[in-house]
């Protein structure tokens, strides 16, 4: 297969149609909307359904009515368009069909901007629906990663009967980079076991999420946690760079994490023995590694695109058994790698070891931008 | 250069004071211009800037809030009629406006809207039609013609597919609620004169508390339509008007009785 | 004889649309070649003599960024 180059919005688009995308429904918001208008002549092309629905709620409904005949099916969008969503996704997950979601996350909260930020983070890896529900966060840094994460989702979506989100900073749905497409997959023939398909009488089916005995809900919750614990036994994934012999570890997941990594490979080439960890699964999170990470390391600094997001998570798998502290920009600023340079420097000759919360010690740092 | 001296001239026309002096981001030509200071005229000559708070939506009219001298809140996108409705209800001797586009007004929006009219919520709507999202690159909207192109129906708007268009006018006129629901148009100097008129009748309506007031606006897209701001006017009057007929589609009886 | 008219056109605010010139129906309007507002447009000024003031262009003009005048009406 050829290498061509592709904005990340129209590559996840062609990646997901590959796979076998039987049908998408979406809605225009920046910063994802060229992956809608690339759908838009592509699947019609290929006489797959296409529609652009009268807003993100109807375009995860729909998601969900596709979703419940056993369809391939997905939708994209942006934080003001996530919250939309969430009530869906929960109805989603609770009535246990798959569906592929693509967040291109813009700078928040509120209506924010069209800049990219990490700022959906909590939303989709702690929850944004309502209930008990988990589901998979894979978070790529380039366009190729997120061509190969979407095309696998599906997959994982289908095997666990779960939601399947791709979080992308805007900056990689806008950016266009050489990326090589994997083969187009025939779409399904075959209609999964559970899915509504015309039935009746022994033979009929029902999708729903309503579960009016509290026991019966309490099965289903258990159900999807002990799926959900598989997910957690088989689906981690990151990426490490530099850590051998390293006493300051970055973790940072991306863009925060590819512009970490710049500043890495500067500190190493400067004699500084620091590292990177860049986790792709936010959700499960790689707690077993980021625990064992601690026991190697002096230092951790946990870099991201919001105020202090995924540090929650590296506190807890640290459980406190090294020093952690904090960078972040937020609201749509990208850090340059010289700033997180400067705080590897900064750790590496002097962490601040105080006792205070790495948050509060970064905003104490923050202080040159007056509010 | 034609130099006239102007000492012993009067004013015929200058800008009026509720816009504030400084240049739009909207697009050369873009009627959202001529709507705002049609909208900022009325204001002024029924002196309601010290009183009045608009309601700015998602689209281009994001940036409303940027050219009228009275207060504005920013509503998220298609929910501009329910924050309309929450100032009004604590605030009943303010004037509240609405200013939407389609894609916020009659596709995320449709519930809010039509909630809004039904109450006959004692507030003003001023609908920006012009055929496409405008903001976000010139995706297909509700609005949009069929057989139109826009960058998510790339071959045309095929109506079996995509279904017809919406005519919000005549739809919310259906509502009980509803009391003044006209459709001016924005293409040229007879039209804008008579937008102004229902733009004027509209803000009656709420000032006399007769109930829910709006007024579509025929506008303009140049760049998403990829025409010039002139050829832009021609295309609105040749396609869009027999579409979308101008006209008055819901008016208390009392209106009839006020002369501007 | 119409009245003798004149407009003045704001340079901060014309983006060179046309719409007035389109729209004047003594054809007295065109864009200044000689000019770049500092947002980069011709901006659009009274090119001819023959204004009456009859205000059309500033019906049209999405900016409000003409004002015009009109000599006042000669009283007995």
């Amino acid at each position: 297969m050829t290498r061509e180059f592709w904005k990340g919005n129209e590559a996840f688009a062609e990646a997901a149609v590959r796979a076998g995308l039987q049908a998408y429904f979406g809605y225009p918001i920046t910063p994802q909307t060229e992956a809608l208008e690339y759908m838009s002549h592509r699947m019609p092309e290929l006489g797959r359904p296409f529609l652009q629905a009268e807003s993100e709620l109807g375009a995860i409904n729909m998601v969900y009515g596709a979703a419940c005949t056993g369809a391939r099916v997905m939708t994209s969008t942006s934080g003001p368009g996530t919250s939309l969503m969430v009530e869906g996704l929960s109805y989603i997950a609770a009535t246990e069909v798959p569906m592929v979601l693509v967040d291109v996350v813009r700078g928040g909260p509120g209506l924010g901007n069209i800049v990219p930020s990490q700022q959906d983070y909590n939303q989709m890896v702690h929850g944004g629906g309502h209930g008990d529900y988990h589901q998979i966060v894979l978070a790529p840094a380039s366009v190729q990663e997120t061509v190969d994460i979407t095309y696998n989702m599906f997959d994982l979506a289908e095997k666990y009967l779960t939601i399947g989100v791709v979080m992308i900073d805007g900056s990689i749905g806008q950016m266009m980079e050489p990326a090589e497409m994997p083969p187009m997959l025939e779409i399904r023939k075959d209609i999964p076991d559970w899915a509504v398909r015309g039935g009746k009488g022994n033979n009929r089916r029902v999708k729903t999420s309503i579960y009016f005995a509290a026991e019966d809900m309490e099965k289903t919750n258990l159900r999807m946690m002990r799926r959900w614990q598989q997910i957690v036994k088989n689906e981690i994934r990151y990426k490490e760079y530099f850590m051998d012999g390293a006493k300051i570890a970055v973790v940072g997941y991306g863009s925060a994490g590819r512009i970490a990594l710049s500043a890495v490979r500067t500190a190493r080439s400067q004699g500084l023995p620091v590292g990177l960890i860049r986790p792709i699964s936010l959700s499960p999170f790689p707690k077993q590694l980021i625990s064992e990470i601690a026991e190697q390391v002096d230092s951790i600094l946990v870099v991201e695109m919001n105020t202090g997001m995924m540090l929650d998570d590296v506190l807890c798998a640290v459980q406190g058994k090294t020093h952690v502290e904090f960078y972040g920009r937020s609201g749509g600023v990208i850090p340059f790698p010289g700033e997180i340079l400067k705080e590897i420097e900064r750790i590496s000759k002097k962490p601040k070891k105080d006792g205070r919360h790495p948050r509060d010690l970064w905003l104490e740092r923050m202080e040159s931008i007056s509010v | 250069m034609a130099t006239v001296d102007i000492k012993n001239m009067e004013v015929v026309y200058e800008r009026p004071k509720t816009l504030i002096n400084k240049i739009t981001t909207y697009c050369p030509g873009c009627t959202h211009g001529t709507a705002h200071r049609l909208v900022a005229e009325v204001i002024d000559e029924m002196g309601l800037s010290d009183t009045t708070i608009g309601v700015a939506s998602v689209g281009c009219s994001a940036f409303s809030y940027d050219y009228f001298d009275c207060d504005f809140v920013a509503a998220p996108h298609g929910r501009a009629p329910a924050m309309a409705t929450g100032i009004k209800r604590v605030k009943p001797d303010r004037i509240v406006f609405t200013y939407q586009g389609d894609g916020d007004m009659i596709s995320i929006g449709t519930g809010e809207i039509v909630a809004a009219a039904a109450r006959g919520e004692n507030i003003t709507v001023i609908f920006i039609n012009n055929a496409n999202y405008g903001m976000t690159g010139g995706q297909m909207a509700p609005t949009t013609l069929p057989d139109m192109k826009t960058t998510s129906s790339p071959h045309g708007r095929d109506v079996k597919k995509m279904g017809y268009p919406i005519r919000a006018s005549e739809l919310l006129s259906t509502l009980d609620g509803a009391s003044y629901i006209v459709r001016r148009s924005l293409h040229d100097a007879k039209n804008i004169r008579k937008a102004k008129k229902a733009i004027r009748m509209a803000f009656e309506t709420q000032v006399r508390g007769l109930g829910f007031s709006m007024v579509e606006l025929l506008s303009t897209c140049p760049t998403n339509w990829h025409l010039t701001p002139t050829d832009a006017s021609n295309w609105l009057e040749e396609r869009m008007v027999p579409y979308y007929p101008i006209g008055d589609y819901k008016v208390h009886p009392v209106l009839n009785e006020i002369k501007i | 004889m119409p009245l003798k008219g004149t407009i003045i056109v704001d340079e901060n605010l014309c983006k060179a649309c046309e719409l007035c010139i389109e729209a004047c129906p003594q054809h007295v309007i065109a864009l200044d070649d000689e000019k770049i507002t500092p947002r980069g447009f011709h901006p659009a000024y009274l090119a001819e003599d023959g204004c009456t003031g009859c205000g059309i262009c500033a019906l049209v003009c999405p900016e409000a960024a003409i004002t015009v005048y009109r000599e006042k009406p000669a009283r007995k």
